[in-house]
């Protein structure tokens, strides 16, 4: 870890003190995992120090005075928070108790742009500024509403999960326990309408259903929801030019109608990936400034120019197992909360990794969201400090037992 | 809960793994495909980060340089002579890509010619800053800006040879352009500047006249036309022909020789009178006098080795040159056609040339009849002041017999001495010339041409001027009254600045 930070660094010649401070704080929260959770994973911080100093690499290569020494210092709080959370939350279960209140927290945090103090930037209205300070109040809202979430699906799963009809062949819950979904899809549109961001609307969506499936094995919430999703889509596609736009772009994004303007990001994104190729041009050697917002939700295309497919597709492989031990938490948890507080926090970060790396490379229509740990945005990391630390706390009481061979060896490929 | 949990890590790790897919696509597969799409800027962006090399005149002049933003582009390029170079330097532009010398030496400005210099290996491994060579022209700066004087105000164009290595020592057409704006990084400066260039038109100031525009060449033509007449063997400057007011159509009652078969149409000569007036012209008088029927004669007679002279002099194919040029023709006329090879003999009907073309034939009269390789490039030159490379005189064939030269010189020094060019005499220079006066399309003033070199018994300077429509005089233009004056001006020029 230390080794992957030091060298991604050098080539870019970070400031030795940064260097230092990260390394200090590092060690300091690997410390702080031995004591307050001596038990837990311990690949989960490792590999989220590395995406994260890559990220920093990449971002200091681009703006080496005003983002790159910005994010190390949102880093730092975000380590600072990592382990406060540690050692504030010594048991997962206890947060259960204030579900409500931070479903309220959450919800709020999540309509907080709409208020005055709202700020719309790049078109998108998810931040609320004070003065000069902007803050995403989603990406926090994001860590409540998951707690929330799991919460309230722990204690309801029997009566969620109750088919008292059949309908077509198929067990169908009452209908009254669709409302949850139905409040969950009203607030989902509610973020695409008034808050204009995409990325975010489609996350949550897709995080509670993964979450209302994976509590109650029920098919026929995903197929609703499916539906629930495909109006959704389709209200915003007919409701926003700029929907139209995006896929549009997605469709043709060389086209000559929007290679210079609504697909320019998007074309300059696909450019740096394609001049990367395998090897990429070398750190300091490319042009990923020439990609708009590349040091915030276009990082991975500005990586992928820089170091190439083998820098993409390591930083992907990094991703993947930490998304894998997440799941792996989620399965062992021994109780129900636990396991759906560490499913919905590790699946709302593969959501949101996935939601962003297929819109930098054309696989999906582009929604703005950052990478997490890599993008630029003191939000954003430090809820995903937030949430490794809670997925932390949570290895630490999983069956102490070696993980059964078969599920292990397919998630993250061998032992770690 | 294990089981959802599992199939909903599946579903992830499979997105995870289509990413992985689709990355491989754009980063390998189709990577090439991309990156050359011409929206991708990086490749410009590198070529902007070069110090792109001067363009000099031979005697120093700084026609084309770089000079160092603070954009995100390092240099940008400008002409700090504005338009007097446009036609030769071209321009350097972001939106419209490069043209002439800009474009035809873009390896060696850019620096990446293939030749490494010991200054370039130098840089190369001192981490010196990426440079391009220079490129020196072989004009200079004082010829073209007496061709520019000359010409003044006239649509036109001036083109001046060094017979004797083919270095274009002039080339200056009016209008002209500025390439600077178009150079600019703020694309609508550019996009405004070049939309007022007309760009669309056959007439726009960004078409070069004097390499790529052919004109019909009228007289001029007849220099050609005498030297295939004589190189066939079939005739001698002193060769008679008829000398009629006009060449009446063959008919049953007039089916002897002068006349002109398969038409109804005469040809009449300039001035719509016989030439002497004795009834009879010989070959050398006839281009002094600038005689039509004598030449429509020999063009019936002879077409195809005229036809074959014109391209050995570099009719029908364009011609070889540091910068883009555009074909002139000498037309292949069939027998059932035959006044058009009348016509092609005085420089009307099909036949066009480039005022480049119409130098480039004084200039092998004047060599003896070698027609000598146009250049514009003299050398490259490195950042440390060491030439990379250099052109060499070269020669593209024998157009004709040196004693045919001879004697067409002295049908050109007669012309200037006696005949339709008296007005481009030097006091104390021997020089031969030949005017051109050809009719363009109904109702419009007649093109004035003239070709000349001189001194005529040692060539140092051949030059065409065409001035458009008869200039400033209309419809009583003459190639010996308007042009002939303008290249006048040029061989004392060059005469000042070389001192022959």
């Amino acid at each position: 870890m230390l080794v992957a930070l030091a060298r991604d660094s050098d080539k870019v010649g970070l400031a030795v003190p940064f260097i230092v401070f990260l390394t200090v704080f590092y060690i300091a929260a690997h410390f702080a995992v031995r004591k307050f959770a001596p038990q837990a994973d311990p690949l989960i911080l490792p590999l989220a120090a590395i995406l994260n100093a890559i990220g920093l690499a990449a971002i200091y290569r681009l703006s080496p005075k005003e983002f790159g020494p910005a994010q190390v210092t949102w880093t730092l709080v975000g380590i600072a928070l990592f382990i406060a959370t540690l050692a504030f939350v010594r048991d997962y279960r206890t947060l259960a108790r204030y579900k409500y209140t931070l479903g309220f927290i959450g919800v709020g945090l999540l309509l907080l742009p709409m208020s005055p103090i709202g700020k719309t930037i790049n078109g998108a209205r998810l931040w609320v500024g004070v003065g000069s300070f902007a803050f995403q109040p989603g990406e926090i809202a994001k860590v409540c509403l998951v707690i929330f979430f799991a919460a309230y699906l722990a204690e309801r799963k029997e009566l969620l999960a109750i088919a008292s009809r059949r309908i077509a062949g198929f067990h169908v819950p009452d209908l009254k326990h669709f409302g949850p979904l139905l409040v969950m899809w009203s607030l989902s549109l509610a973020v695409m309408f008034f808050e204009k961001d995409l990325g975010s609307s489609l996350l949550f969506f897709t995080i509670f259903l993964a979450m209302l499936y994976i509590a109650t094995a029920r098919i026929v919430y995903m197929a609703f929801g499916g539906v629930l999703f495909s109006i959704g889509s389709y209200i915003g596609y007919e409701t926003f030019s700029h929907v139209q736009q995006r896929v549009q772009v997605w469709f043709d994004v060389f086209d000559q109608r929007y290679i210079q303007d609504e697909g320019y990001q998007l074309a300059q994104s696909l450019f740096a990936l394609a001049t990367g190729g395998l090897f990429g041009t070398g750190l300091g050697q490319g042009r990923p400034d020439i990609i708009p917002a590349a040091h915030t939700d276009f990082i991975f295309a500005a990586i992928g120019e820089e170091l190439g497919l083998l820098g993409t597709a390591g930083v992907l492989v990094c991703f993947m197992l930490l998304v894998a031990r997440g799941l792996r938490i989620a399965m062992r948890s021994r109780d129900d909360f636990g396991k759906l507080l560490a499913a919905g926090l590790i699946i709302s970060f593969a959501v949101q990794t996935i939601i962003i790396l297929a819109g930098v490379t054309r696989l999906l229509p582009l929604t703005g969201i950052t990478l997490p740990f890599m993008s630029y945005g003191g939000s954003s990391l430090l809820s995903n400090f937030i949430l490794i630390a809670l997925l932390i706390r949570i290895s630490q009481d999983i069956s102490g037992a070696p993980a059964p061979a078969e599920t292990s060896e397919i998630l993250i490929g061998g032992r770690g | 809960m294990e089981r959802q949990i599992r199939r909903v890590g599946i579903g992830l790790i499979v997105a995870f793994i289509a990413v992985f897919a689709q990355l491989n696509y754009i980063q390998i597969f189709a990577a090439e495909r991309i990156a050359e799409n011409p929206a991708n800027s990086r490749a410009l962006l590198r070529e902007y980060s070069i110090k792109r090399g001067d363009i000099l005149t031979l005697d120093g002049e700084r026609v084309a340089e770089s000079t160092a933003t603070t954009g995100r582009y390092k240099y940008r390029r400008t002409y700090p002579l504005g338009e007097l170079y446009g036609h030769i330097t071209g321009f350097y532009s972001i939106v419209y890509g490069k043209t002439r010398i800009e474009a035809s030496m873009d390896d060696e400005l850019l620096g990446d010619s293939g030749v490494l210099s010991m200054q370039e290996i130098q840089d190369k491994f001192l981490g010196g800053g990426d440079q391009g060579d220079d490129v020196r022209l072989t004009i200079h700066s004082r010829l073209q800006e007496a061709a520019q004087r000359a010409l003044g105000n006239n649509k036109g164009a001036v083109v001046a040879i060094d017979p004797q290595t083919g270095e274009v020592r002039a080339l200056w057409d009016n209008p002209a352009f500025d390439p600077t704006p178009l150079a600019s990084f703020d694309a609508k400066e550019a996009k405004v500047y070049w939309n007022s260039l007309d760009p669309q038109s056959p007439l726009s100031p960004l078409i070069s006249k004097a390499t790529s525009r052919a004109y019909p060449p009228g007289s001029t033509m007849k220099v050609l036309t005498a030297a295939a007449a004589l190189e066939s063997g079939q005739y001698t400057p002193k060769s008679t022909f008829p000398d009629p007011d006009a060449i009446e159509p063959c008919s049953k009652t007039n089916n002897e020789p002068p006349c002109m078969p398969l038409t109804n149409q005469s040809l009449t000569n300039f001035t719509h009178r016989a030439c002497t007036g004795t009834g009879q012209i010989d070959l050398f008088t006839a281009l002094r006098i600038s005689c039509d029927t004598t030449f429509a004669l020999i063009g019936l007679d002879i077409h195809d080795e005229i036809k074959k002279m014109a391209e050995a002099v570099g009719f029908n194919e364009p011609l070889q040159f540091d910068v883009g040029t555009e074909a002139s023709t000498y037309p292949d006329v069939p027998d059932d056609n035959a006044p058009f090879r009348a016509y092609a003999a005085i420089g009307q009907g099909d036949a066009a040339a480039t005022p480049l073309q119409m130098a480039l034939l004084a200039a092998t009269v004047a060599n003896d009849g070698e027609v000598p390789r146009l250049r514009l490039v003299r050398e490259v030159i490195d950042s440390g002041g060491g030439i990379v490379q250099r052109t060499d005189p070269e020669t593209t064939g024998q157009a004709m017999s040196a004693q045919t030269a001879q004697e067409i010189t002295d049908m050109m020094v007669a012309v200037v001495e006696s005949g339709t060019g008296i007005a481009a005499q030097i006091p104390g220079v021997k020089v031969a010339g030949k005017t051109g006066t050809a009719q363009t399309v109904e109702g419009q003033n007649p093109h004035a041409w003239f070709i000349a070199f001189a001194p005529a018994d040692d060539p140092q300077i051949a030059v065409a001027v065409i001035v458009e429509n008869g200039g400033s005089f209309g419809s009583e233009a003459t190639g010996g009254a308007v042009a002939a004056p303008i290249a006048k001006l040029i061989m004392e020029a060059d005469r000042q600045i070389r001192g022959w």
